[in-house]
C-alpha cells in the first residue's frame, strides 16, 4: 500500500515531522520487543502445524514493522493497534473460512497427516501365536507387582507396572538367588507367590500393563505373557497403513486410512476435499432437504420480522403522533419498555410464558377455549412463537425510528393534501410513507439483514426445534442458516463438522454481501465517502 | 336560525367523530401497553413470588418477599451450580475493558481519518466498512478455531480465558464506529489545531488536549453502544468459553433454560432482573443519546 502523509494543516515548521533522537530509539526498541515475540509466536505456531495463522502472523508483523519504520506512513501509526486486531480477528476468520469450507476439517479429521500417523503407530496389540514369555508373579505388603519374564531361551526380565522392562540379573535392583528354573526366589520388598495363591490375583494381574513406552507386556494366560507390538506399520514408499494383526493394506481415502472395504481407521486427518462441500448440498438429498427448508424459512423469518416490525411500528407512532393527544409521552415510554431489556434475556422470559403445558398462556387459553397452541413441538405453531416473540423484540424499534421520522415531514404537504381534498388514508399512503420509506429504507435493509442472522431468539428460545425428521444433521423446523452452522460446528450429536459449516457460511456470506450492497445503494454512504474527500 | 342548527349538528358530529377516535386511539394503546408489558410484569411477579414454580406462578405474587433473590445470591446450592455474581462480574469486566479499548482504538483511527490526508484513505475507509458486513458471529467456526491454536501456544489467549474473548470482539471495534466518530471530528473546525499546531503543538497533544474533551458526546455514545453489544453478546462467549466460573451472565442465565428450568422459574427470575438492571439504567439516563446512535445505523443485540 502506497501511502503518503501530509499533515493538513499549511504546514509549519512543525515537530510532528521530526523526530528526536530518544523517540527514535524507544520507537525502535519497541519494534524489537514486538519482532522479537512475533518470531517466537510464529515458530511456535509452525511447531504445532497451524500453518495458516503461522503465514498470517507473519504477514501482520511484516505490516507493523513498515509502518514502524517507514516516514510516510506516520498517519497509519495512529490506527495501528486497530487495523492488527481487524487483521488478526477479522480478516484473517474470514479467510481461514473460505480456507476451512474447502476441507473436511473436523471430528475424526482434526489432526494433520503426520499427527494422525503419529497417534496410528501408537496403537499397539497382543500379537495371539507369541507368547513369549512364561511369568512369575511378586507381591508387596502395600499389594503392588512385580513380575519376572522368563523368554524362551530362558533369558530373565524384571518387568514393574510402568518402568522400563530390564533383563535382571541376581544381585541387580534386590534379585535373589535363582533357582532350579532360572527364577528369583525373592525379591526385595516383594513376595513370591506360588503356583496356587497366584490364582487369587489373576484378574489383576491380567490387566497390569508392565513396561514402559515402545516397549509393553501383558500376561495373557496362567503359563505366557507377550509383548505389546505395534498394530499399524506405516509404508512411507506406498502411502499405506498395514494392519500387522490381519494384514489387512489401508490406504488414504477422503482423509483416512481405508481399507479395501470401506473400513476407515480413527483418526482421520485433514485434507483438502475443494468444493465437495458445496456439492453434498447439490446431491445428497438427507442434506439438500433440509437446507432448501431452512434457506426458505431464513428468507421468511426475516421477510416477515421485518414487516410485522414495522407494520405495528409505523402504525403506534401514527396513532400516537398527535401531539395534542393526552398522556401520549406516558404511552409510548410504557411501549418503549421492552427495548431497554436486554433481549435475550427476554428472549427466555417468553420461552417460560409459551411452555405448552405450564405457560402462563396456555393455562389461560386452556381455561379460556379449552385449546392452545403446541408452541414447542408442532412446526407451524413454533415458527408461529417465534415471529411472535421477535415481534414483541422489535416494534419498538421502528416505533422510535418512525416517529422520528414522521416530525421531519413537513406540515405543509398534509396542509396542500388537504386542500386538494385528500382524505386521511389517501394522505398517508401518497405523502407520509413514501417519504418515511425514503428516510427509514436503510434501516429496514439493516434490520433485514440483522434478523437473517438473528441467531438469538432461534437459540435461545426453541433451539431450532422441533427437529425435522430424516435429515443427514441435525437440523431443525425453525433453523435458519447461523443456526445451522452453530449446530453443525459445536451442537452436533455427530461431532463438529467444521468443513461443512464453514461451507454453508460462505453461503450466508453471499446473501449478505447482495443484501449490503443492495442497501449501499440506498445509503449512498459509498458517494458520501467520496464527495468528502 | 336552521342553518345554525345544521351547523351545530355538523359539529356535534364532528365532535362525536373525534370522541370516538379518541376512545379507539386510547384502547389501541391499552392493547398495546398489556402486549408490551405483561412479560416484563410476569417476569418481576415471578421473581418477588417465593417458592414459585412456572406452574403455580400467579400474576399477583402470595406472601410477596425476596426470597428467590437471597437464594440465588446467598444460597450455596445454588451458587455452587449457577455462580450469579460472578457472571454479572464477568459480563461488566468483559464489556467494560472491551469498551475501554475499543474506544481507544477507534478515537485515534478516526482522528487519522478526519485530519491527515493520505493515499487509499478512502479505499480504506470503505474496506473497513465492508469488513463489518461479516460480523464474528458469521464466522463463528474460524474464530473458535483461531483462538484455539493461539491457545495452544499462549494459553492465557486461548479458549475459556476472557482475553481470548476479549480479542474477537475487538476485531469488531473498528467498524461503523470508526464513521460515527470520523464524521464528529469532521465537524470541529481545523482552525482549532491549526492555532494550536501554530503555537508548536504536536499531534498528539492536540488529539488528547483540544480534541477528545470535544468528541465527549460521540464518544459517550460509541461507550454504550460498544457495552451492550457485548453485554448482550451470548453466541461468541458462548462458543470460546467452556466452564462456569468464566460465563458471562448471558451465557449463565441459558444454563437455567436446560435444566429444570420450570422448578426454578423464580429464581430464573429474579437472576433475569438482575442481569437486565445494568442496560436498563443505561437506557434510561442516555436514551436520547442512544436513540441518536441508533438511527445511524447500528443496531442493538
Amino acid at each position: 500500500m502506497t501511502t503518503q502523509a501530509q499533515a493538513t494543516a499549511p504546514k509549519p515548521p512543525t515537530r510532528s515531522g521530526s523526530t528526536t533522537v530518544s523517540q527514535l530509539v524507544s520507537r525502535l526498541v519497541l519494534l524489537a520487543l514486538i519482532d522479537a515475540f512475533a518470531s517466537w509466536f510464529i515458530l511456535n505456531l509452525w511447531s504445532q502445524d497451524s500453518l495458516v495463522l503461522a503465514i498470517a502472523t507473519a504477514l501482520v508483523t511484516l505490516f507493523i514493522n513498515v509502518v514502524i519504520l517507514h516516514k510516510n506512513l506516520y498517519p497509519l501509526r495512529w490506527m495501528l493497534v486497530g487495523l492488527v486486531l481487524l487483521g488478526l480477528f477479522a480478516i484473517y476468520p474470514i479467510l481461514y473460512n473460505v480456507y476451512v469450507s474447502t476441507t473436511n476439517y473436523g471430528f475424526g479429521h482434526l489432526l494433520t497427516k503426520e499427527q494422525a500417523l503419529e497417534r496410528l503407530e501408537g496403537t499397539m496389540y497382543l500379537p495371539e501365536e507369541a507368547g513369549a514369555y512364561t511369568w512369575t508373579a511378586y507381591i508387596s505388603q502395600a499389594g503392588e507387582f512385580a513380575v519376572w519374564l522368563q523368554s524362551a531361551d530362558g533369558q530373565g526380565f524384571l518387568a514393574l507396572p510402568d518402568q522400563e522392562i530390564a533383563p535382571g540379573q541376581p544381585g541387580e535392583r534386590g534379585v535373589g538367588e535363582l533357582d532350579s528354573d532360572g527364577i528369583p526366589v525373592t525379591i526385595e520388598g516383594y513376595e513370591r507367590l506360588s503356583r496356587l495363591t497366584v490364582l487369587r490375583y489373576i484378574e489383576e494381574l491380567g490387566q497390569l500393563s508392565l513396561g514402559q513406552a515402545e516397549r509393553i507386556a501383558r500376561i495373557t494366560s496362567l503359563d505366557s505373557a507377550s509383548e505389546l507390538q505395534p498394530l499399524y506399520v506405516y509404508d512411507p514408499a506406498e502411502d499405506v497403513i498395514v494392519n500387522q494383526q490381519t494384514g489387512v493394506v489401508y490406504s488414504p481415502i477422503e482423509g483416512a486410512f481405508t481399507s479395501s472395504r470401506g473400513e476407515a481407521l480413527t483418526p482421520g486427518f485433514q485434507i483438502s476435499v475443494g468444493l465437495d462441500n458445496f456439492r453434498q448440498f447439490l446431491r445428497s438429498p438427507a442434506l439438500q432437504g433440509p437446507l432448501v427448508r431452512i434457506i426458505l424459512w431464513n428468507f421468511a423469518f426475516a421477510f416477515l420480522s421485518v414487516g410485522m416490525t414495522f407494520a405495528l411500528g409505523l402504525t403506534i407512532a401514527v396513532v400516537f403522533n398527535d401531539r395534542t393527544l393526552r398522556g401520549r409521552k406516558l404511552i409510548t415510554t410504557l411501549l418503549l419498555i421492552p427495548y431497554t431489556i436486554p433481549s435475550l434475556i427476554t428472549i427466555m422470559v417468553w420461552r417460560g410464558m409459551l411452555n405448552p403445558e405450564i405457560g402462563i398462556i396456555n393455562r389461560t387459553l386452556e381455561a379460556l377455549i379449552g385449546w392452545a397452541p403446541p408452541w414447542f413441538t408442532d412446526p407451524f405453531w413454533a415458527k408461529a412463537a417465534v415471529l411472535l416473540v421477535n415481534l414483541w423484540l422489535g416494534f419498538p424499534y421502528f416505533m422510535l425510528i418512525c416517529s422520528g421520522a414522521l416530525q421531519a415531514v413537513s406540515p405543509d404537504l398534509y396542509n396542500a393534501a388537504e386542500v386538494d381534498g385528500a382524505n386521511t388514508w389517501q394522505r398517508f399512503w401518497k405523502i407520509t410513507l413514501p417519504l418515511l420509506l425514503v428516510a427509514v429504507g436503510p434501516l429496514l435493509v439493516a434490520s433485514f439483514v440483522f434478523n437473517f442472522n438473528n441467531f438469538n431468539i432461534i437459540f435461545l428460545f426453541i433451539e431450532g426445534g422441533p427437529p425435522i425428521a430424516g435429515a443427514a444433521t441435525e437440523a431443525g423446523h425453525t433453523d435458519i442458516l447461523i443456526s445451522y452452522v452453530y449446530n453443525l460446528a459445536f451442537a452436533g450429536g455427530r461431532g463438529a463438522q467444521y468443513g461443512l459449516a464453514a461451507a454453508i457460511t460462505m453461503v450466508i456470506f453471499l446473501i449478505v454481501a447482495g443484501l449490503t450492497l443492495f442497501q449501499f445503494r440506498f445509503t449512498r454512504m459509498w458517494e458520501e465517502v467520496s464527495e468528502n474527500v | 336560525m336552521s342553518s345554525s342548527s345544521l351547523l351545530q349538528d355538523l359539529r356535534g358530529s364532528r365532535r362525536r367523530q373525534r370522541q370516538v377516535k379518541l376512545v379507539l386511539t386510547y384502547l389501541f394503546a391499552a392493547v398495546m401497553i398489556v402486549f408490551a408489558l405483561f412479560p416484563v410484569v410476569w417476569i418481576l411477579s415471578a421473581s418477588l413470588n417465593p417458592g414459585n414454580t412456572l406452574a403455580t406462578q400467579t400474576l399477583i405474587p402470595r406472601n410477596a418477599g425476596l426470597q428467590n433473590f437471597e437464594m440465588l445470591l446467598t444460597d450455596s446450592a445454588y451458587t455452587q451450580a449457577y455462580p450469579f455474581t460472578r457472571w454479572l462480574f464477568n459480563s461488566i469486566k468483559l464489556a467494560g475493558l472491551t469498551t475501554l479499548c475499543s474506544i481507544s482504538i477507534t478515537t485515534a483511527a478516526a482522528y487519522a481519518f478526519s485530519r491527515f490526508r493520505f493515499r487509499q484513505r478512502h479505499n480504506m475507509l470503505r474496506g473497513i466498512l465492508l469488513i463489518q458486513m461479516f460480523p464474528s458471529l458469521l464466522v463463528m467456526v474460524a474464530v473458535f478455531l483461531l483462538i484455539q491454536q493461539i491457545g495452544n501456544v499462549i494459553p492465557a489467549l486461548g479458549l475459556n480465558t476472557h482475553s481470548g474473548l476479549i480479542l474477537a470482539y475487538l476485531g469488531g471495534a473498528m467498524g461503523i464506529n470508526i464513521w460515527l466518530m470520523k464524521g464528529y471530528f469532521d465537524s470541529i473546525p481545523r482552525e482549532i489545531d491549526e492555532s494550536a499546531m501554530v503555537d508548536g503543538a504536536t499531534h498528539w497533544q492536540i488529539f488528547t488536549r483540544l480534541l477528545v474533551p470535544l468528541m465527549r458526546p460521540i464518544i459517550v455514545v460509541v461507550a454504550v453502544l460498544s457495552f451492550i453489544f457485548v453485554y448482550s453478546d451470548f453466541l461468541i462467549a458462548r462458543i470460546l468459553l467452556k466452564t462456569t466460573e468464566q460465563y458471562p451472565m448471558t451465557v449463565g442465565l441459558y444454563i437455567f433454560t436446560s435444566g429444570q428450568f420450570a422448578q426454578q422459574w423464580g429464581v430464573f427470575a429474579a437472576g433475569a432482573l438482575m442481569g437486565a438492571l445494568p442496560i436498563v439504567i443505561i437506557y434510561l439516563i442516555l436514551q436520547d443519546q442512544i436513540v441518536g446512535g441508533l438511527t445511524q445505523g447500528a443496531v442493538k443485540g
